[in-house]
């Protein structure tokens, strides 16, 4: 199965409810851009970092959060100095940064399960208006079943591309990926179907 | 007790089955035919996977077309692709799957688990993800799903196909060993040699009905 | 929903995420990233049509939301899904939702052309009117100059326009899976 990107640990956000991280990422997302100014946005960012060796990360895991949105960050702060003016600038990125730090974090500290938990549990009002709770697990986890096995009839389909000399066509690969796929879709739902689920 | 009365399926333009009619009691039953003579389509009537145009069946007086439900309790069905069989991603929750469709209590569910596991030698595979498994477990772990339900009838479609000699071994004697009926078809005429009655389908009508040997001796005829 | 519509959509879920495995290709000159993740949506919507389509990429994104590394380059979490490209990903759910819905009012005259102008309509301007809209507000910045930086983007997205409208049509011949009445 695939492993999800928590990281063990022992810290209070660890052990926090996974329902109540999420809210409080709701409201940290929500209070920063009511916050008009770049120091007390600065300060809650301080305390977002603070918080990750608080949870026992060190600074390449805190690293690896930033990363992917930095070079994004540069050009909008570089954006807003020539727009604006510097201050504006460290406002959108402290901003920014604050969300994707916390919001990281709250993955970071949660197991898929406790996180697959506490949608079963947010799901359950939703039950009148046609989310059934049930199906939902399911399709959830047939998705993680269906991963490797995509996985490897597109490695089966590329070698034998691959020896008709079409390795380099995505739509060679792409269509009967497909086709092949959907016809195991219907065996699957046979068998679903066969061991009395409906 | 399996009857067929008068049973046909028809597809968009294609006749599938055209009046069958048998009586099936016996323990172990095999269904030979090339491909397209109709037996995957005999079969799939057995828990209304498949619905017949006309006639009826009757399985233990019970029409799957009507309590399909209440059937498929009953009889299991096993595929020729395990990979297509198995719907969860770690063998332990792959069985609990029916159970859990049943509402039995959770103590029950992981006896037959342990039961079924101990069983098949994949004790040791309980929480491993399903799709690691060897083609042969995989296959037996397709069984170990269907067995879990108690089922009294077992359909086994081609579950040899896709194995090599060792687990294809692995798996017959897996099927030899259970008490309930069994219905295998298959192209591996070894498989079905033993079995007490067997049936050779041809352009969607049985035309043999008889004790393996003579059966497949006709077929080998009828292919040649 | 049938047992059937629930495998679809899991498949077509299961698909985007091994759509993202494939390693992201670098175009020339502008030398922006193509992954082929962003097909997921669009071939979801194009082949199960609007209500599937648009539920299978929701499932993805439940998933990446759960913390699984879904995404291209092995992310996921809530980091990326409330960051910068945030508008992108839920307008991924919604763009498969349009191009289904596309793809089914022409399904019974369905060709070339306006499969393709469905796709674009639903994976380009459809998506970059959210992801854009998205990326102006936590940026501080008008909704057109978000446009223009989303720019170079662009060829990458007509390749994929072109890609998922020939796997639509090939997989409308072999395996039509949106009703003929729809």
């Amino acid at each position: 199965m695939i492993a999800g990107l928590y990281i063990k640990g022992n810290s209070a956000l660890h052990r926090a409810q996974a329902g109540a991280k999420i809210l409080a990422m709701v409201a940290l997302g929500t209070g920063v851009f009511l916050i008009p100014d770049w120091p007390v946005v600065g300060l809650v960012l301080i305390s977002v970092i603070a918080l990750y060796r608080v949870c026992g990360f060190g600074w390449p895991v805190l690293a690896a959060q930033i990363k992917p949105v930095a070079w994004l960050l540069a050009i909008f702060f570089a954006v807003q100095l020539w727009l604006n003016d510097w201050q504006a600038g460290l406002l959108v990125i402290t901003r920014i940064a604050a969300i994707v730090m916390f919001a990281s974090l709250v993955t970071l500290t949660t197991k898929t399960s406790d996180m697959l938990a506490s949608l079963e549990r947010a799901m359950r009002p939703l039950k009148p208006v046609g989310v059934n709770p049930e199906k939902v697990s399911l399709a959830i986890s047939m998705v993680l079943r269906f991963i490797p096995v995509i996985a490897t009839v597109a490695s089966e389909i590329r070698d034998a591309q691959r020896a008709r000399g079409l390795d380099r066509s995505i739509l060679a690969m792409i269509v009967p990926l497909i086709i092949r796929t959907l016809k195991m879709a219907d065996d699957v739902a046979d068998a679903i179907e066969a061991r009395s689920f409906d | 007790m399996i009857r067929f009365e008068n049973v046909s399926v028809q597809f968009d333009a294609r006749r599938a089955l055209e009046g069958i009619d048998i009586t099936l009691g016996e323990k172990r039953i095999g269904i030979i035919g090339a491909n397209g003579s109709g037996k995957s389509t005999f079969v799939r009537l057995l828990n209304g996977l498949q619905t017949a145009t006309g006639g009826r069946v009757l399985v233990d007086d019970l029409d799957p077309a009507k309590d399909g439900r209440k059937v498929r309790r009953h009889v299991g069905f096993v595929f020729q692709n395990p990979d297509n069989q198995i719907v969860y991603p770690v063998v332990e929750e792959d069985l609990a799957f029916g159970l859990k469709a049943l509402k039995l209590p959770k103590d029950e569910i992981n006896r037959r688990i342990d039961e079924i596991l101990a069983r098949y030698d994949l004790s040791a595979f309980k929480t491993h993800p399903s799709h690691l498994l060897s083609g042969g477990q995989k296959q037996l772990l397709a069984i170990s799903g269907v067995l879990v339900m108690e089922p009294r009838y077992i359909v086994l479609d081609e579950p040899t196909t896709l194995l090599d000699l060792r687990n294809r071994n692995r798996v017959e004697r897996a099927i030899a060993d259970l008490d309930q009926t069994v219905i295998t078809v298959s192209h591996d005429l070894d498989l079905i040699a033993g079995y007490d009655r067997v049936l050779v389908f041809e352009n969607g009508k049985i035309v043999v009905d008889d004790i393996p040997a003579k059966a497949i001796a006709i077929y080998r005829e009828m292919m040649a | 929903m049938k047992t059937k519509d629930i495998v679809y959509i899991a498949l077509f879920a299961a698909l985007t995420a091994v759509l993202g495995l494939f390693p992201p290709i670098t175009l020339p000159i502008t030398g922006v990233p193509v992954t082929a993740q962003s097909l997921g949506p669009m071939l979801a919507g194009a082949i199960l049509g609007a209500r599937r389509g648009g539920l299978s990429i929701v499932l993805f994104l439940v998933l990446v939301a759960l913390g699984l590394p879904l995404l291209s380059g092995g992310r996921g979490g809530f980091g990326v899904m409330i960051g910068v490209t945030g508008g992108f990903m839920f307008g991924w759910a919604i763009s498969a939702f349009v191009i289904g819905l596309l793809i089914e009012k022409f399904w019974n005259s369905l060709n070339v052309v306006n499969a393709a102008l469905s796709i674009a309509f639903g994976g380009i301007v459809v998506l970059y009117a959210l992801g854009n809209a998205w990326v102006a507000v936590v940026a501080e910045i008008s909704y057109w100059q978000a446009t223009v930086g989303a720019a170079p983007f662009l060829i990458g997205d007509v390749i994929k326009v072109a890609i998922a409208t020939a796997a639509c049509l090939a997989v409308r011949r072999s395996y039509p899976l949106i009703s003929k009445s729809a």
